[in-house]
């Protein structure tokens, strides 16, 4: 008996742990090829921001890439878009990726996490001095304000934003 | 007579023995030399690189490559001896190899990188001897 509610506890538990675990943080990269070479010129960013057809663009057009040659050998760009493809937004049950399926502006992928509906509104509150401020004068900087987000957390306690004097203010404060 | 072969072999041995004590490192040693043999290739009056050229290529603002990247300068800064910083804020370790000992010695990742920035600052890819005028400059400095 008594194990039988010990076991019956276990499972409620697990049950009620598993989609705080599943969401929050987003799960680290654990594609090499992602990592080093897309983590080169800015941090390297969590597929699960992009639905696949946005990922798909993005590697097509990696010779002008923002305006820049992001170019890579073919076997390399090939195992880096299996990988952002399988970990797209709309693939895994992770409740953070599911807001960023929509992804399109006039029909076309969009390329910017940052010019995504949701990721726009998660962003509304800012002033616009945060942007322009030379600490983070791109909004692609996400790890300038999200302490953690190489490691996939973007939790609210753990972000803060430029403040006057070269100081930083915890948002959550 | 042995003394008339003896002096060939002793030339030999410093040149291989010279680049050592200087401290060079052989994976940028072969880059160079492979440059170099691509550069006897493409043009006929090729005749060894040179740093001046390679300093001018690193701080001329071009034309023909794409609108926000005129520079090699516009990323890696002014100085090869100060880090610079990528368009999305990230910091570059200084192009010297006095301040990065490592640079120009992974044949892979210098034929990338030349590949994309020659692009994205000159509109084509960068000769074998302005690679080579590039690397000796960097080597200076
Ligand atoms: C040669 C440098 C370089 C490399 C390598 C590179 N990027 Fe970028 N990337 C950029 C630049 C520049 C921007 C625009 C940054 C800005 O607006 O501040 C950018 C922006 C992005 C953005 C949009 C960020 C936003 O605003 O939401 C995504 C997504 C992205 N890159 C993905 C990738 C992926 C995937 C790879 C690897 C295949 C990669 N990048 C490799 C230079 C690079
Ligand atoms: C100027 C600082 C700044 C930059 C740069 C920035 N963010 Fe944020 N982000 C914030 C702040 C502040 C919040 C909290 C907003 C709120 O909840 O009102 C936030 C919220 C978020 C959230 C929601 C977190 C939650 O708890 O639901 C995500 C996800 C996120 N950002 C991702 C990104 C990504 C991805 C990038 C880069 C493409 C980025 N951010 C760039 C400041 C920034
Ligand atoms: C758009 C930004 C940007 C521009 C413009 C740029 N570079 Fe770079 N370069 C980088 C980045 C990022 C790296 C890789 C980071 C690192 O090696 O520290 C790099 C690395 C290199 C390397 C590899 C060095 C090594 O360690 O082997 C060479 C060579 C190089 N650049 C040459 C050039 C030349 C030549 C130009 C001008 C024609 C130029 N770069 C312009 C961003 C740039």
């Amino acid at each position: 008996m008594r194990t039988t509610l010990f076991a019956l506890g276990t499972a409620v538990l697990v049950a009620a742990a598993a989609p705080v675990l599943a969401d929050r943080p987003l799960p680290p990269i654990t594609n090499d090829a992602v990592s080093k070479e897309c983590g080169e010129c800015h941090m390297a960013y969590q597929p699960q921001f992009l639905p696949r057809a946005s990922w798909r663009k993005m590697m097509d057009t990696l010779p002008d890439h923002f305006g820049e040659d992001a170019s890579l050998d073919p076997v390399t760009a090939g195992n880096i878009r299996r990988y952002l493809e399988d970990n797209a937004a709309h693939t895994k049950g992770n409740s953070w990726a599911r807001k960023y399926t929509r992804a399109r502006a006039n029909g076309a992928p969009l390329l910017r996490i940052s010019d995504t509906r949701h990721w726009r509104h998660e962003h509304d509150e800012l002033p616009k001095e945060a942007w322009s401020d030379p600490r983070v004068r791109s909004k692609a900087r996400c790890d300038a304000c999200h302490i953690g987000a190489k490691a996939g957390d973007y939790e609210e306690d753990n972000v803060r934003v430029p403040g006057p004097n070269n100081t930083w203010i915890n948002w959550d404060d | 007579m042995i003394r008339f072969t003896a002096l060939p072999v002793l030339a030999v041995l410093s040149v291989l023995v010279v680049p050592a004590v200087a401290g060079a490192n052989p994976g940028r040693d072969a880059i160079l030399a492979e440059l170099s043999a691509q550069a006897k290739d493409q043009a006929s009056g090729f005749a060894g690189f040179d740093a001046g050229r390679g300093d001018v290529l690193f701080r001329h603002r071009h034309t023909g490559g794409k609108p926000a990247t005129p520079a090699c300068t516009s990323c890696h800064g002014p100085s090869p001896i100060q880090a610079g910083e990528t368009r999305a804020g990230k910091v570059i370790d200084p192009l010297a190899v006095s301040r990065t000992p490592e640079r120009y010695s992974d044949p892979e990742k210098v034929a990338k990188w030349f590949r994309r920035n020659c692009n994205s600052v000159l509109g084509r890819e960068c000769t074998a001897r302005e690679k080579g005028d590039f690397i000796t400059f960097m080597t200076s400095q």
